[in-house]
């Protein structure tokens, strides 16, 4: 027997981590080189939230999912075309800037907001999803403060199971030191969830589903209303890639055991 | 029960396959064209009535632009979509601003080089500047000026985007369309690939049948290694007298230009001569100190070993490139192949239910270098006729088709010219000098004069390779020297390189990297799980016979590779870009079909991830 909830879920787009990525100082603060230019992804962490919720939709009938995501609407449009065929979901967009370099406080606020003005949302029933981590900074900040911001108390970090009970009750899988995991029990909705890597594979696409989500979500992202990030204070001193590692050694002849006994070296540090 | 998983199918209105330059001009006509002034819709859908007609776009790449190149273009057809274009709207977009042909000297001595190159190495070489002659004038059918230089990733990207915006066309990405549904000589849409299952394309866990997209119009689009064209060849049939015999395969790279490098955005170079007489080079500098340069081979190239990739690093060695790539960075690499057939490639180019438009339906100008406005070009095509028939409430049969789309097409300067390049590369069948004289007396005569010859099937004249080093080196070495890749593993093109005198690439880790690491540092390859290889072995005795296994030593990505027990090569998809090559470069005819040869190119997803070649 399950439960009706309405999950919302925190995600947006992130420049493909098979890309070399470099950091750069603008006029607006600091960006990435090329950014325009870069192929975008969803970002891993809010696609691990966005498979669990239509898993836990899928099992409880009547539940609703809602991907809430700040980014540019143009680099949107064409990300959640690909992403609109693996699960069902209605989108909500806010315009504004995805590179890394916001605010998590003013990021949590637009969120909050817009999550605030979605229609038929039902606060009691309310799941709220996110990646524990970004792949574009990783803060680990912005789900607790939508949270708190919209009321949402109950709070989980590095979740990667979630089971509701019989009762409606759910039983929480949180991941904790030394590969262990911390098992919490919540009454039920409304609850925050930030999702470790979850235990679902990526979807395959569903042309089917696709068709249905872009009927509703073109309109959305029509509809995008800009991002005010305006507020912050946050100042950058200085940022830079972690130093490349990646040095390229040609070696010729060398026999398999001197080749494996350097990797050990390596290994060993 | 029945375990049998059902295939989903659905309707709509306008289903098009592939998004590329063709398709960018098909739907950006098509969507304007359906919303009347005062905010009506032209038509209304059938598949969903009370709505505007249904415009579905598929693409097998994971975004719209991944993984294709640079170009330089008169965008006559591109500038009439947008009479107002703003070029800094567009990434790496910028007007031409200086054009030149070089001719290359060989600076090393290895190229296979007929007496009147080598006669042109030494009269001219007393103008040349850094062992590059620069040709004084350049002739008006080559010219690109005034024109535009593009990144068509970026491009692709910046169309799709206006189209989605319209909300009157999707463009789904990693949406691979395997074939068409065919009832008889109609098109009634396509059928998505299957997912879940294994390498050979059996069913495995998760297995999810390819929907059926059913559609009133299919149109193809996709490209000189597209499935769906393919297909629609294998079963139509080619018009009396075409073929599809013509290709070449691009290799090119975007490179951050060192400090100091004094080309200025907007120039345009392209070079003849080097480092083989058969292979094109081309420049072309991106606004902010960026370049995309690469090679074109040629499938007149008739070396059963060879490797783009370290052709193209031959290339960007050249004294008069190197003087200012040096320090340099790769930022991006891919490759692409080209239906370079033109006019006597083209398909059948409609029927009861579809349309063909751009590269696949041979609307490439082989005499002019120039394909992506033509593709645009006859995409706007479609896209009128569609509309006239939609506003007239006519059906997608061929006699309307043809009425619309094809007299359009016959009419316009893409036809006109067409003809004009039909026969200016016959020449190149007979050799590279008589290439380039059919060129010129083609582009100066307007057509009037040609060099006659006749093309072969690449895998007719493709010859083995001891017949090709004949008198470079002695068949008894060349087994030596097979045996000993065989026994190491490595590349059979590499060693017959270096046996003939090309001297060792200095590999600095920045511009000149392996051809591994090129795969990892520029556009890597994503091959998503769940589909099956898209390059299959029509025969695989046939390969286990082979003696010259060019899928191998022509691979772009490596990803063909050896089998150490002997026999069919193996593939690796993680690293296939997607190129198409190996199509078309086997030495073998696909037994079933000898116009083709022994390697299928089917739907695959994936591919490379880059939107800035």
């Amino acid at each position: 027997m399950g439960s009706e909830f309405h999950i919302v879920v925190c995600g947006s787009i992130v420049p493909d981590p098979l890309q070399t990525l470099a950091p750069q100082d603008g006029p607006a603060g600091p960006s990435l080189k090329n950014e325009m230019m870069l192929p975008a992804v969803l970002d891993p962490w809010a696609g691990h939230a966005l498979f669990e919720a239509a898993n836990l939709a899928a099992k409880n009938p009547g539940s609703q999912v809602w991907l809430v995501s700040l980014g540019p609407k143009a680099k949107l449009q064409q990300v959640m075309m690909s992403v609109a065929q693996k699960v069902p979901f209605q989108l909500v967009v806010a315009d504004g800037s995805a590179s890394g370099f916001t605010d998590a406080f003013e990021t949590a606020k637009v969120l909050a907001g817009t999550i605030d003005g979605i229609a038929g949302l039902d606060k009691s029933k309310l799941l709220l999803f996110g990646g524990w981590q970004s792949a574009s900074r990783g803060s680990g900040a912005v789900i607790q403060m939508v949270g708190e911001m919209l009321g949402v108390t109950e709070q989980f970090q590095g979740v990667d199971k979630l089971t509701v009970t019989g009762d409606g009750a759910i039983e929480v899988l949180e991941r904790v030191e030394g590969g262990a995991y911390q098992k919490s029990v919540v009454d039920g909705a409304p609850a925050a969830f930030g999702w470790a890597t979850g235990e679902l594979p990526e979807p395959p696409n569903n042309p089917q589903v696709g068709m249905q989500n872009m009927q509703k979500n073109m309109p959305a992202l029509m509809q995008a209303k800009p991002a005010d990030l305006s507020g912050t204070s946050l100042k950058f001193a200085k940022v830079e890639l972690p130093q490349q590692r990646r040095e390229t050694r040609i070696v010729k002849d060398m026999p398999v055991d001197e080749m494996a006994r350097e990797i050990v070296e390596w290994i060993k540090g | 029960m029945s375990d049998e998983t059902p295939r989903m199918e659905m309707e709509t209105d306008i289903v098009c396959v592939g998004f590329g330059p063709a398709a960018g001009g098909f739907l950006t006509t098509l969507t304007r064209g359906l919303v009347n002034e005062d905010g009506t819709y032209a038509a209304e859908s059938k598949a969903m009535p009370g709505m505007p007609p249904q415009v579905i776009c598929y693409e097998r790449a994971d975004d719209i632009g991944f993984g294709v190149s640079g170009v330089v273009t008169k965008g006559r057809a591109i500038r009439a979509s947008f009479p107002d274009l703003d070029l800094s709207q567009i990434p790496m977009a910028h007007e031409v601003t200086s054009e030149k042909v070089l001719f290359l000297k060989d600076p090393v001595g290895a190229s296979r080089r007929p007496g009147l190159f080598k006669l042109a190495d030494k009269v001219l070489g007393r103008w040349m500047e850094d062992d590059a002659f620069e040709l004084p004038y350049i002739p008006p059918f080559l010219e690109k000026h005034p024109g535009m230089i593009f990144s068509i990733g970026q491009l692709n990207q910046w169309v799709g985007g206006n189209l989605m915006g319209t909300g009157l066309a999707q463009v789904w990405p990693s949406s691979p369309v395997a074939e068409p549904l065919v009832e008889g000589a109609a098109v009634k849409g396509v059928r998505m690939a299957d997912q879940g299952v294994d390498k050979n394309g059996e069913p495995g866990a998760g297995y999810m049948p390819g929907m059926d997209m059913k559609a009133a119009l299919t149109v193809v689009a996709d490209g000189p290694v597209g499935p769906v064209g393919q297909e629609l060849n294998r079963r139509l049939g080619m018009p009396e007298g075409n073929h599809q015999r013509e290709w070449a395969v691009g290799m090119k790279c975007v490179v951050d230009l060192p400090e100091g490098c004094d080309w200025e955005p907007g120039t345009v170079l392209h070079t003849i001569g080097y480092p083989e007489p058969e292979i094109f080079g081309f420049l072309y500098v991106y606004p902010g100190n960026v370049a995309s340069l690469g090679i074109f081979v040629p499938s007149w190239f008739d070396n059963p070993v060879r490797t783009a990739y370290r052709y193209m690093q031959h290339w960007m060695l050249h004294p008069y490139l190197w003087k200012r790539l040096q320090g340099g960075t790769l930022r991006s690499w891919g490759a692409k192949s080209l239906n370079e057939s033109g006019k006597n490639g083209e398909p059948i180019l409609c029927g009861d239910g579809f349309a063909r438009i751009g590269e696949g339906s041979g609307s490439t100008n082989v005499l002019t270098g120039s394909g992506v406005d033509e593709a645009w070009a006859t995409g706007v095509q479609l896209g009128e006729a569609v509309l006239e028939l939609l506003k007239a409430g006519k059906e997608f049969t061929k006699e309307n088709l043809q009425a619309t789309y094809v007299a359009r097409r016959r009419a316009s300067w893409v036809e006109k010219e067409a003809e004009v390049a039909r026969k200016s590369r016959d020449g190149f069948t007979k050799s590279v000098i008589a290439g380039f004289l059919g060129m010129g007396m083609t582009g100066l005569t307007n057509g009037l004069l040609n060099m006659p010859g006749k093309p072969v099937k690449p895998q007719d004249r493709i010859p083995s390779v001891e017949d090709y080093y004949k008198g470079y080196i002695h068949p008894g070495e060349i087994a030596e020297i097979r045996a000993t890749c065989a026994k190491k593993g490595t590349s059979l093109h590499d060693a017959l390189m270096d046996r003939v005198g090309w001297p060792e690439i200095p590999l600095d880790g920045r511009l000149l990297v392996s051809h591994q690491d090129a795969l990892l540092m520029g556009g890597k390859v994503q091959a998503n799980p769940g589909y099956g290889d898209h390059v299959r072995f029509a025969d695989p005795h046939q390969c286990e016979a082979c003696r010259e296994q060019v899928c191998i030593e022509a691979c772009s990505g490596q990803a063909i590779y050896t089998n150490p027990e002997g026999g069919t090569p193996l593939f690796d998809r993680e690293k296939c870009v997607h190129c198409g090559a190996c199509m078309w470069n086997c030495s073998k005819s696909d037994p079933k079909d000898k116009e083709r040869t022994n390697v299928k190119f089917q739907a695959g997803s994936g591919g490379l991830h880059s939107v800035e070649n």
